[in-house]
């Protein structure tokens, strides 16, 4: 289905909306003064990145790697790591940083991968976690408190304390991020790994080193994970070992579930709701009564409830299902 | 005599206690149907499952087209020419019939390492996979979720798939299960129609198809090769026929 074309369904009329609005917040939020609010755009759109790498192997592999917040964790670490010494230079800080955690991923692929199901999901939370200690005990970077860090210097092409300029760069770079995955999915190696996620064995039987492809989408999606990371730790000028605790990988997959697992805009879609609800709820629960705003997720759970019951799809769902094995006799 | 495609000599597989394959040696040679049979719980899938390599046998050696591959992997043996189709229904069945048909071009054409070109208009892929449906009589399903093709229409499908790498040996593990009597005998006549290209290692308990089908028969009973010969052999075979045929369901 063509671009415009696709602006004729539902789907895409709002898909397209959301985008459109998400390209010119910062035009928004400074004209009605909401400063605050780019800043939570800021931070939907550099998770929307994370998730959107999640779903590659979560949603289009069937694979429920229960860790992903590590790769925030790594990413953020390895710029705050360098900046800490004195490396402040982007050009440098951004490719460790990648390099780290494509090659973490690659690590932890490689063993947790040889196993399925639960022992999947424990493997790779058991991974997150060691790198979540071995970060609180990090004395010398704060430690649990993590650390203060300057933002990437990037000289004479974006600078990365513009809090406008920065979006935009957060904004392009999901941009890419989705135009990578919307081309991956229907790849022949999207294909392979879509397939071993409805039956291995076949595939297997087919004649693919299920494995080899699996690993090969483990560390692509640790990349973009990576890649959110680094913009997480410039976006707060901060480092801490929260940012890869086993919440978060667990919220990451609430996202992608939510928003519509092995869908291209579902995590986005995922991402929005799920800031939206936790900024909205937490106002409206205090207004009933002081206080009662940290407990939004009691109102958040069920609402999770009701979508694992009646939208499978998640969010995307809602959006009537796609017509993608029709398009192409 | 031309020199067997798979021989497979003195396999053992154990589990447990449980012997489920004892000794067995078998040979399949180009363009022979050797057909497989034996009670429920014979050891006939474990067999094939150590050809496949699917499971590896506790001692004994498998050669196909002249290559030691009892070490080998399963999707290596595939690539060598050696497919197998499924007892169980095994299409992938969120992909269209002939999404599926591609997948299984694909497997054969090279590393799948390719991350930004659209599988779906890729004719390499596409072209070949339409003319496996036109081989099996699916070409006006093409479109149709795999999910949703009937049970006859699915075992058509499996072995299109079966066929795509143009493998020089076909494992099939039941082909006719589940089958109507007419659906049954389309399929006997297409298997009867690719003998002469490559040859096949039929399991099947459908007694009509095999007598027809078969060159050469293997009786298997508790994990034994308790027969080995020709359709009219087996028949007059005295212990086949108390083991096995004369229990009454031939």
């Amino acid at each position: 289905m063509s671009f415009i074309a696709s602006l004729r369904t539902p789907r895409g009329l709002i898909t397209a909306l959301l985008l459109v609005i998400l390209a010119v917040l910062p035009l928004l939020t400074q004209a009605f003064d909401q400063r605050y609010l780019l800043s939570i755009g800021t931070r939907i759109v550099i998770w929307a990145i994370a998730a959107v790498s999640l779903n590659m192997i979560l949603g289009y592999g069937g694979l429920v790697s229960f860790g992903h917040a590590v790769f925030f964790g790594i990413g953020g670490y390895a710029v705050g790591i360098l900046s800490h010494h004195g490396v402040a230079s982007g050009w440098i800080q951004w490719p460790v940083a990648i390099i780290a955690a494509t090659l973490w991923a690659a690590l932890v692929g490689a063993l947790s991968l040889r196993t399925r199901g639960l022992y999947f999901i424990m493997i790779t939370l058991a991974f997150a976690q060691l790198v979540f200690y071995v970060g609180g005990g990090l004395e010398a970077y704060g430690a649990d408190d993590g650390l203060n860090i300057s933002r990437s210097r990037f000289p004479g092409v974006i600078d990365l304390r513009d809090k406008a300029s920065f979006y935009w760069l957060c904004f392009a770079l999901l941009c890419g991020t989705l135009w990578f995955c919307s081309r991956f999915a229907n790849s022949r190696f999207g294909l392979v790994i879509r397939g071993a996620k409805s039956n291995d064995l076949r595939m297997t039987a087919l004649g693919f080193p299920v494995f080899r492809y699996r690993l090969a989408a483990f560390t692509l999606s640790g990349a973009f994970g990576g890649l959110a990371g680094i913009l997480l730790a410039n976006e707060g000028a901060y480092i801490s070992p929260a940012m890869m605790s086993w919440v978060k990988s667990g919220d990451l997959i609430v996202i992608v579930v939510l928003g519509g697992m092995g869908t291209l805009f579902g995590p986005l879609y995922g991402t929005i709701a799920f800031f939206v609800l936790e900024e909205s709820l937490k106002p409206i629960l205090d207004l009933f009564h002081k206080g009662w705003g940290e407990y939004w997720q009691i109102v958040f759970g069920p609402m999770l409830v009701l979508i694992a019951l009646y939208a499978k799809g998640g969010i995307d769902s809602l959006f009537g299902s796609p017509k993608e094995w029709r398009r192409h006799g | 005599m031309a020199e067997p495609l798979l021989s497979a000599t003195g396999l053992i597989k154990r589990f447990g206690g449980l012997v489920a394959t004892d000794n067995v040696s078998i040979d399949v040679r180009p363009g022979e149907i050797h057909a497989l049979i034996g009670p429920n719980g014979a050891g006939k899938t474990t067999l094939v499952s150590q050809l496949t390599g699917n499971l590896r046998p506790d001692t004994g050696t498998i050669h196909f087209a002249g290559r030691d591959i009892t070490h080998l992997p399963m999707h290596a043996r595939v690539r060598l020419g050696l497919a197998r189709s499924f007892q169980i229904t095994s299409v992938l069945r969120e992909f269209t019939a002939l999404d599926n048909v591609a997948l299984a071009v694909q497997a054969h054409a090279g590393h799948s390492f390719r991350f930004l070109a659209d599988t779906r208009r890729d004719e390499s892929l596409r072209a070949p996979a339409r003319r496996g449906l036109e081989a099996v009589g699916l070409p006006a399903r093409a479109n149709t979720p795999a999910s949703a093709l009937s049970h006859g229409e699915q075992r058509q499908l499996e072995i299109a798939m079966a066929l795509a790498g143009d493998p020089k040996l076909l494992l099939l593990d039941e082909p006719m299960a589940g089958m109507g009597v007419e659906e049954s005998q389309r399929m006997i006549g297409f298997l009867q129609g690719l003998k002469d290209r490559r040859g096949m290692l039929l399991i099947e308990h459908d007694m009509d198809a095999v007598f027809q089908l078969a060159d050469r028969i293997t009786v298997l009973v508790y994990g034994r090769a308790i027969a080995s010969g020709t359709p009219a052999e087996i028949r007059a075979n005295a212990e086949v026929r108390q083991a096995y045929l004369g229990e009454g369901d031939a």
